[in-house]
């Protein structure tokens, strides 16, 4: 059955094709597409319609490649005669010529709503010919040959993808960068057969379109299918769903692995029962007193854990590139015990390490991102490099990790970022994200003249230390609390705010708080734009700021009863959540500004809770 | 008198200097204040309403110029002079119809002798309301049977009135006062016990395992989650910690009085507002849109909470309802505070100079006290006499004001 269905769903973008193409088309050998025209088999797919829809690619991609391997030939048909023949040579022509002409008297009933989106009945037939002619040679073609055919593309596949951001395209980047070069060698072969499939199937709506276009769009198709992983991969990918802490069978094993004892708090909050409800301050004594204990893990990874629980380290950047270098330490002193191999023995240690941090203070988003891109670098080092080869290369891989995620990253935001502050402007923001903080200061370099509104917010008040090094570079400042953002709105012409992530159906997570500002500034009209990291960006969906928060810690939300000022003081680690109304999004993504016009929601850090 | 202007002066001072807090203590010492200017006020014997309209107006002139900010005062103000205005219109008319009354016994009508009286006096008294207020649900029903009547003591007392007023001058210059005194010691009991009348209509707004959301602190809001919680209603409250933390005082007295409690920062609201089934605020000012002056940061929960469908709940005493439409009510009816309670002088000392002179410093810091919430993002007024829409506040404001006193000023002055 597979088999057949597979030419099906091939035959259809000919069809398009040809119905646009014809006319003009003839001369132009390139065009695949008649012989298939008339075994278009299901009516449907007929009429022009759309663009088809990319899920087609996954569902069907999983499906035929497993077959497609074993019958090179069947498959490669499809693709070679789906393609612009720049491979294709007009000499050999076998068996095809059967094929497609069987069907296509066959079903030329079915395929009578056709011919309305061709020009003249006869030409079809003549173009069909011309087609066939061309197409032949593919099919002789094997699996081998195939191969080529998405390295070919690549040049035309180049544009069309970045013009068209599919959800299958960001994967395909996002995809790109964690694989690094480290790609496995046999996949190249595979996706490129798959790729031959996804093109077809990207054909089935029949919508006649210029035939450059065409062509691209087929590239485009293309790529997007050869960057594919294979299914499983894909559903290794699917976050996990988090741990629910009201899950009792799964606290307790989790409890019993944990490295850190924590105590519980005594008061725990029902709305926030399947979110870690620690008593704070309890851990980071426990955790120096059990340092000579903690052999397993690394002294510099122990460090960075103790500073992420006193709150020395806090924000998406600063923590991640903290992580990110204690492992690099740890790496260094690495060495391989015996009868076991490196990059097995090293995952499991990067684990341990994760999931002692994670009981420090739960992960980041962009920490987790980071965290993956290390793990798969160590699964594909390839098996050939020795010991000291290898880590210099892992170590070589982080830097790489930071200097272009997140320090590059940080500049192109504020290049592109500065374009948007003019002379005279009141820039609001939020709290102290470091993205904008550079934001800030570069625009100031260049010699802009605008204010800027820092709204800040108990208990951790971060903005008062935005404030003192804005001051210090002599920036002209106003400062407030949330409350009185409403009063300060009137004046600002433009709301800049980072994120600790942007969700994969556009919600933005980021600093409590964040979302009033963006709600209060879309009230006023006036224009919200999110700096964020492109490595921050994850396939997570979250609706609101319960389901998944980290908690603060209660005692800093009373000092403010007995010791109003004593709160400035006392900083606390936090991190919430919070929907958000936004109008843009100015992030890094191919080094494109993406203004995105609809509702996004956002989610930031902590939400304070006091139970008496 | 030198005792009454001492009084009005301290309390100017006391205002000047933002000595007494909150609309509900304000609007109280206000109306005393004017109680007792009254009944030391001296009236002359022709046109003593009026004479009493002038002496008010000019002490609430003062008093409002003393902290216009704090609208309560020209509320408790405005609200006096219609009481007297009330008042003088009530024995005027009274006065009439005893005069007809007379009258008609005179010339010995025994046909409706038994019910005539009675109906003069109450058409008297619709006729005394309908000239005061504008037609309202109440008044209407009233009218219908006096109707026809009304017209006709009107018209029969004009000749009448010079009469009345010489025949018996000092009983009502008497009487006017002592009503007028009656009358403001009404209000002032209004004015205390209208947070008990706001909460018993508490039972019909919170139900079983609701979660409320509230922000500052509030007496009336105080009450009336008591008075739920006194009819066996389990919920829970979020406070929130305003910026002076109020919202820790009251969480601190609801807890000890058994209510389960959250607090959670303002910058939580909008994380919260998604499990929250009401907002429950207090105002410090409800104007005649039906818009609300109120703590700040209330704008925020107004518009967190219209995006995410949540009742809006407003409770108000009757005091708080003040007559204008407000203007750029940000700004304009708004007080800023010391930035210390935002940052700290030492720490910031050096960019918070305004003495260098090298023009305008580097850093300004905005600490507003009151936040407008707009009459659109607004669900409900609970006031004293029941719950009302934003759009009916100008009816109240009607019904509570007469218009010749929307701008308190002394004739003479302007």
């Amino acid at each position: 059955m597979d088999p057949r269905r597979v030419p099906r769903t091939v035959i259809d973008p000919k069809v398009r094709q040809v119905g646009f193409f014809a006319p003009a088309g003839p001369p132009d050998p390139t065009s695949s597409s008649p012989p298939v025209l008339g075994i278009s088999p299901s009516g449907n797919s007929l009429s022009p319609v759309m663009i088809p829809p990319p899920r087609h690619l996954s569902t069907e991609l999983s499906r035929n490649i497993p077959i497609a391997a074993p019958r090179a030939a069947d498959s490669s048909i499809h693709v070679g005669s789906y393609n612009p023949s720049e491979f294709l040579s007009p000499s050999a022509t076998t068996d095809f010529s059967e094929d497609p002409l069987s069907p296509r008297l066959g079903r030329r009933g079915s395929s009578g709503n056709f011919t309305s989106s061709l020009p003249s009945g006869g030409f079809e037939m003549a173009v069909a010919n011309q087609n066939n002619g061309v197409k032949l040679p593919t099919d002789v073609r094997d699996g081998g040959a195939n191969m080529e055919v998405p390295k070919e593309k690549k040049p035309t596949g180049e544009k069309p993808l970045k013009e068209k951001t599919t959800k299958a395209e960001r994967r395909a980047i996002q995809e790109a960068q964690r694989a690094a070069k480290a790609a496995a060698k046999g996949e190249g072969n595979k996706t490129s057969a798959a790729a031959g499939v996804n093109s077809a199937n990207m054909g089935k709506p029949v919508k006649p379109v210029p035939q450059k276009k065409d062509n691209s769009l087929v590239a485009a198709s293309e790529k997007k299918g050869g960057d594919r992983q294979p299914d499983k991969d894909r559903k290794k990918d699917v976050p996990h769903p988090r741990m629910q802490f009201d899950d009792e069978n799964r606290v307790e094993k989790a409890k019993k692995r944990s490295v850190v004892k924590q105590t519980e708090a005594r008061n725990r909050v029902e709305l926030f029962r399947h979110l870690p409800q620690y008593e704070h301050g309890t851990r980071l004594s426990d955790l120096e007193s059990k340092f000579f204990e903690l052999d397993s893990v690394h002294p510099a990874v122990y460090k960075v854990g103790l500073r992420y629980l006193a709150g020395d380290i806090s924000g998406g950047n600063a923590r991640c590139i903290a992580m990110l270098q204690a492992f690099q330490e740890s790496i260094k002193d690495y060495s391989t015990p015996p009868e076991k191999s490196l990059i097995r023995d090293l995952t499991t240690k990067i684990n341990g390490y994760v999931s002692y941090l994670i009981e420090c203070r739960p992960l980041s988003i962009s920490m987790g991102n980071a965290i993956r891109f290390l793990k798969t670098s160590i699964a594909h080092l390839p098996l050939n490099l020795s010991e000291t080869e290898a880590k210099t290369s892992l170590i070589s891989d982080i830097d790489r990790f930071i200097s272009e995620k997140i320090i590059l990253a940080d500049k192109v935001i504020v290049k592109h970022a500065v374009t948007k502050i003019r002379d005279g402007d009141v820039l609001l923001t939020y709290g102290s994200s470091s993205a904008v903080e550079m934001l800030l200061l570069h625009a100031h370099e260049l010699g802009k003249q605008f204010r800027v509104v820092i709204v800040d917010s108990r208990p951790k008040l971060e903005g008062q230390k935005l404030l003192r090094r804005l001051v210090g570079k002599g920036i002209s400042c106003t400062y407030t609390h949330i409350n009185a953002v409403s009063y300060v709105m009137h004046e600002v012409t433009r709301v800049f705010l980072g994120a600790s992530s942007v969700l994969s159906n556009g919600t933005v997570y980021s600093r409590v708080g964040t979302a009033c500002v963006a709600m209060v500034a879309h009230q006023f009209h006036v224009p919200v734009l999110i700096c964020c990291e492109a490595y921050k960006f994850h396939e997570r969906v979250q609706l609101d700021s319960i389901c998944s928060n980290e908690l603060g810690m209660k005692s800093y939300l009373w000092i403010g009863l007995f010791v109003p000022k004593m709160a400035a003081y006392l900083a606390s680690n936090f991190c919430g959540c919070y929907y958000i109304l936004l109008q843009a999004i100015l992030m890094r993504f191919q080094e494109f500004l993406v203004e995105w016009k609809s509702i996004f929601w956002m989610v930031g850090p902590v939400v304070r809770i006091y139970d008496p | 008198m030198p005792d009454v202007h001492s009084l009005v002066n301290e309390f100017v001072i006391k205002l000047k200097k933002r000595k007494i807090e909150g609309s509900k203590a304000t609007a109280k010492l206000t109306v005393e204040l004017l109680r007792s200017f009254i009944s030391q006020q001296r009236l002359p014997h022709s046109n003593q309403a009026a004479a009493l309209i002038d002496a008010v107006k000019a002490v609430g002139e003062k008093l409002i110029a003393a902290n216009p900010v704090e609208l309560a005062v020209g509320n408790v103000v405005r609200r006096v002079l219609h009481i007297i205005r009330e008042e003088d219109l009530s024995l005027a008319t009274a006065a009439v119809g005893g005069l007809s009354l007379a009258a008609e016994s005179d010339d010995e009508d025994d046909i409706d002798r038994d019910d005539h009286p009675v109906l003069s006096a109450t058409a008297v008294a619709a006729a005394a309301r309908n000239a005061l207020r504008p037609p309202s649900l109440q008044t209407l029903l009233e009218d219908i049977p006096h109707s026809a009547a009304a017209p006709h003591t009107s018209s029969s007392g004009g000749d009448s009135e010079g009469k009345s007023k010489s025949a018996d001058k000092n009983s009502v210059t008497r009487k006017l006062k002592h009503n007028v005194i009656e009358a403001v010691n009404e209000l002032i009991q209004e004015i205390s016990t209208c947070h008990e009348q706001i909460a018993e209509q508490a039972v019909e707004h919170i139900h079983q395992n609701e979660v409320i959301l509230t922000l500052g602190s509030s007496r009336t809001v105080m009450e009336f989650l008591c008075a739920a919680k006194e009819k066996k209603r389990s919920f829970r409250v979020f406070v929130e910690g305003a910026p002076r933390y109020q919202g820790h005082a009251l969480a601190k007295e609801l807890a000890a009085r058994g209510l389960q409690t959250t607090v959670i920062t303002d910058s939580s609201v909008f994380a919260m507002i998604s499990r929250v089934n009401m907002v429950i605020v207090g105002a410090h000012a409800v104007m005649a849109n039906g818009g609300v002056i109120a703590p700040v940061g209330l704008n925020m929960v107004a518009l967190a909470a219209q995006r995410h469908a949540v009742p809006f709940v407003v409770l108000a005493g009757v005091h708080k309802l003040c007559p204008l439409y407000p203007h750029n009510p940000e700004v304009l009816l708004n007080e800023l505070k010391s930035p210390s309670e935002l940052l700290d002088f030492g720490e910031f000392s050096d960019c918070l100079d305004f003495g260098s002179g090298t023009g305008s410093p580097l850093l300004h810091v905005v600490n507003p006290v009151f936040d407008y919430v707009p009459p659109n993002l607004v669900s409900l007024f609970i006031t004293d006499t029941g719950g009302h829409n934003p759009s009916y506040m100008y009816r109240l404001i009607a019904d509570y004001y007469s218009a010749d006193d929307l701008v308190v000023r002394r004739k003479s002055a302007s």
